[in-house]
């Protein structure tokens, strides 16, 4: 059983190792990696404008397209929006008569599925603007989305001031997530984001923004967009990781896992060698027994004692034919496997390393953010480290496991040799003493009858 | 191979986990038969082997290995005395040709012991086939006390004075083989070819003993190579499982508690790949024993080509005889036979007179009792030959069989042994294994 951090999903004891997303992936933490699903399933986000039927996310999240009413009450709100009250709070916005992009934040809905619960918010949208290929949209969000968003237009827009986004983090426990209260209180700040950025001159013209709120390919980009910062960090990193090591049980692990590569292949080897010279000493022994056997045609005396020799050698060839056979079909295939593991083994302990260098890159980022503007350890370097630590303790976990199933197959496979090898032995030993005793009763015979 | 008579140096081929019973049989069934004629009286063994130095007939140096000879009076020697100490000589290879050599012509009928082979042949292993190598030293001085033993145990050969000679005189051995004259004797091969060809009324049972004895000689070469290549595989099939020992010992490092268990097994892994130098060494013994009636085929061969020999040259004499006795009816008869020389020349020269004709008829008349005297020599010579033959022939099929099932049993025993040695090894690597 593996030691999981609360919100640590990623690498859960109920998942093996191997099956994890590798985090450059774009799995980077739980909500990316939900994004990575989704779009690994390829569905895009559908917006139905008008029409009853209900579009829904491939989480089965249903978003509620905009029914003529709901379209009016977009304008409607967009009309109780450009109050003055708004355009007093918000100085860049235009007036409604120059305004181009509306957007709204509302009907928070809640979704359940296996992993979490969460709320997802009605982004709708109307435009007018060309970088727009419809005049409306409607797509569902989610707090994640906002931060997202909020990412992308700092990282894009360095110089402007990026409206904030409500507090991420909630203390579970204290405030419930899913009251009303929080959740419309949370609404309104999103919209109110959205809003300011949907009013800015240069940040509503963001891709980003576009992206967000038609419900375009966000995961993709965002998968990108993380590479490329990721890429930063790993570039950071990357002589970073070699500057930071393995950690040394790791290290050990990882040459362990060499070595014994190369005695697997070894061994292999052998057996293969052994099998032929087995298979060529074969051919040569038939021959043999046929020479015993055609010269005791021209015998009399000596006839059934070379026919018994003969036997006998024709039982060792399938003795040994039998050996062959046992140690192609059994030994090879099983020490072949195991070569396998060891890649699959090496190949989790990599993935390992890379976990480790992301996290230990975004954490050195985020350290240097941090001493820049004092912004708060960023989510997914936490998530980062947990995944790390969990990765950790689960690959730990898993090599002892497999230290031990190793022992038990190895013991059982060399034994399985042994005893082959022991049986082949004994047939041919079998074979050769009931000879010897036909042939030492008619010695015997032989010389009563001359004493006689 | 061959028992020297005593107890202690009865070869046990090989084994030495052999059964009482079995020892049993290996004392009773021995090559040669105790107690029968030069042996009665004495024990023969050829003890060593030495390398020697010396200018031979060319005047060029070369190095030779002599061998021991040591004979020793054949008695019972009472509790807590020393036996008397052997008479001993040298003798080279080269001298037991000749002794063969001598003993093949002057008695033609018997079929004589071989001797070891000269270079070694039917090698499975290159090492072995140099002949100042230790081993083959070795396996010689063995066929070399064989071949004396037979010899001495033959009833008719080991009455041969020169054999005798060749026991108890060093020096002056070679001038006694040389004045007896023998090499006259010696059948030229010509002779020998073409009364192959030419007998009118071969005699059944050599005609059916050459073919055996070449089928045989056929069938023990064959069996030999074959065995020769069995034995270059099985060796590295062997010597491979050593590659084993090592890996497991480098493996046991990088292993905490499979260490222990790898180790003793990758040993175990060593010993059984060093098991079969011990094993190939044995079955030398047995290629051996094979090789020796691979060698007596040449000698029955031998016999039966005298005997055609022999066969032709009486029906020559009786052809002769017949031609004689015509020649002599033809001129009491005063018969003229068309296209004989004779009777042209008397039709061209006239008839000769009635002197003439007695005289010669007297020089036929002799001359057909001269031929009647060889022939009945001969018939008899070849019925003496034909009776002596078959005799040692019947003794040596009987040999034969008796040495030859002894040889496969023994070989059986060998492959017991190697069966058992395998079992032993991989249980002991198996418990190895377990202790993982």
């Amino acid at each position: 059983m593996s030691v999981t951090a609360p919100r640590c999903m990623a690498s859960s004891g109920q998942k093996p190792i191997a099956e994890i997303l590798h985090p450059l992936s774009g799995g980077g933490d739980e909500q990316q990696q939900q994004q990575q699903q989704q779009q690994q399933l390829s569905v895009t986000v559908s917006v139905v404008v008008g029409g009853d039927k209900e579009a829904s996310l491939t989480n089965g999240a249903p978003v509620e397209t905009p029914s003529p009413a709901s379209t009016s009450s977009l304008f409607n709100r967009l009309q109780l929006d450009d109050d003055p009250e708004a355009d007093v709070r918000d100085p860049y916005a235009e007036t409604a008569e120059t305004r181009d992009l509306f957007v709204t934040v509302d009907d928070p809905k809640k979704h359940v599925s296996t992993m979490e619960t969460y709320i997802t918010y009605r982004v709708s949208t109307k435009t007018s603007r060309v970088e727009f290929d419809l005049p409306e949209y409607c797509v569902r969000r989610r707090y994640q989305d906002f931060d997202w968003l909020r990412m992308k237009l700092e990282d894009s827009q360095p110089t402007h001031l990026i409206p904030p986004l409500p507090e991420k983090f909630v203390m579970k426990g204290v405030v419930d997530r899913f009251s009303e209260e929080f959740v419309e209180t949370r609404m309104k700040a999103l919209d109110k984001f959205l809003k300011r950025v949907a009013d800015h001159p240069v940040l509503s013209f963001n891709p980003h923004l576009n992206a967000f709120l038609t419900g375009k390919d966000l995961n993709k980009r965002q998968g990108l967009a993380l590479l490329t910062k990721v890429g930063e960090s790993v570039k950071h990193v990357a002589g970073g990781y070699k500057l930071r090591p393995r950690p040394a049980e790791f290290c050990a692990m990882g040459e362990y896992l060499d070595t014994f590569n190369q005695k697997l292949g070894t061994i292999d080897r052998i057996a293969q060698r052994i099998l032929k010279e087995q298979s060529e000493y074969l051919t040569e022994l038939r021959e043999y027994g046929t020479v015993y056997s055609s010269w005791a045609a021209s015998e009399e005396e000596l006839r059934r004692p070379l026919e018994g020799v003969g036997g006998c050698v024709a039982t060792c060839c399938g003795a040994l034919d039998d050996l062959g056979d046992g140690m192609s079909q059994d030994f090879l295939p099983v020490l072949r496997e195991y070569v396998l593991y060891v890649e699959s083994m090496k190949n989790v302990l990599r993935k390992r390393d890379q976990s480790q260098a992301e996290y230990e890159g975004r954490l050195e980022a985020a350290i240097l953010r941090k001493q820049e503007d004092r912004t708060p350890m960023p989510a997914e370097v936490e998530k980062c480290q947990d995944k790390v630590e969990c990765f950790n303790a689960d690959l730990k976990a898993d090599w002892e496991r497999w230290q031990s199933n190793k022992r038990q197959d190895f013991k059982q496979l060399l034994t399985g040799m042994a005893d082959k090898n022991i049986r082949h032995y004994e047939k041919c030993q079998a074979a050769w003493e009931s000879l010897l005793t036909v042939l030492q009763d008619k010695q015997a015979e032989d010389k009563t009858h001359e004493t006689n | 191979m061959a028992d020297s008579g005593r107890i202690d140096e009865v070869a046990v081929i090989g084994n030495t986990d052999v059964t009482s019973t079995e020892s049993e049989n290996n004392i009773i069934n021995t090559m040669v038969e105790r107690g029968t004629s030069l042996l009665k009286k004495m024990e023969i063994n050829v003890a060593e082997a030495e390398k020697r130095t010396g200018k031979n007939t060319v005047n060029m140096q070369e190095t030779y290995t002599v061998y021991l000879i040591e004979i020793r009076p054949a008695e019972t020697v009472p509790e807590g005395e020393t036996p008397t100490a052997p008479d001993t000589l040298w003798r080279r290879y080269s001298d037991f040709e000749l002794l063969r050599t001598y003993l093949l012509v002057t008695h033609p009928y018997i079929i004589v012991p071989p001797l070891p082979e000269k270079r070694a042949e039917f090698v499975w292993h290159k090492l072995a086939a140099d002949n100042l190598d230790p081993d083959f030293v070795e396996r010689r001085r063995v066929g070399l006390e064989n071949f004396l033993l037979r010899v001495a145990s033959h009833p008719v050969l080991s009455n041969d004075k020169i054999f005798f000679l060749f026991l108890t005189e060093e020096k002056g051995w070679r001038e006694a083989v040389l004045e007896t004259g023998f090499q006259d004797k010696v059948d030229s091969r010509i002779k020998s070819l073409s009364a192959m060809y030419r007998v009118k009324n071969p005699d059944k049972r050599f005609t059916e003993l050459k073919l055996y004895s070449d089928e045989l000689n056929s069938v023990i070469s064959q069996l030999l190579r074959v065995r020769a290549k069995v034995a270059d595989r099985l060796y590295g099939v062997y010597k491979v499982h050593g590659n084993y020992g090592r890996v497991f010992s480098e493996w046991s490092a990088i292993e905490k508690e499979m260490g222990d268990g790898l180790q003793s097994a990758g040993h175990h892994m060593d010993t059984y790949a060093a098991s079969i130098d011990d094993i190939l060494e044995e079955e030398e013994h047995y290629a051996d024993q094979l090789k020796e009636y691979l060698f007596y085929t040449d000698a029955v061969r031998s016999v039966c080509r005298k005997h055609e020999l022999i066969q032709y040259e009486l029906e020559m004499v009786a052809q002769d005889l017949i031609h004689k006795k015509q020649q002599k009816e033809d001129l009491t008869t005063g018969t003229v036979r068309v296209f004989s020389l004779k009777g042209m020349t008397s039709k061209l020269f006239g008839q000769e007179s009635q002197e003439q004709r007695e005289s010669r008829l007297a020089a036929l008349d002799q001359s057909i009792r001269e031929g009647e005297e060889t022939l009945k020599e001969k018939n008899t010579e070849c019925q003496e030959f034909v009776r002596t033959a078959c005799e040692d022939i019947e003794r040596f099929k009987e040999q034969k069989d008796r040495d030859l099932r002894e040889a496969l049993i023994s070989y059986a025993i060998m492959q017991i042994s190697m069966c058992k040695k395998g079992i032993q090894v991989w249980s002991n690597a198996k418990e190895c294994f377990n202790k993982m």
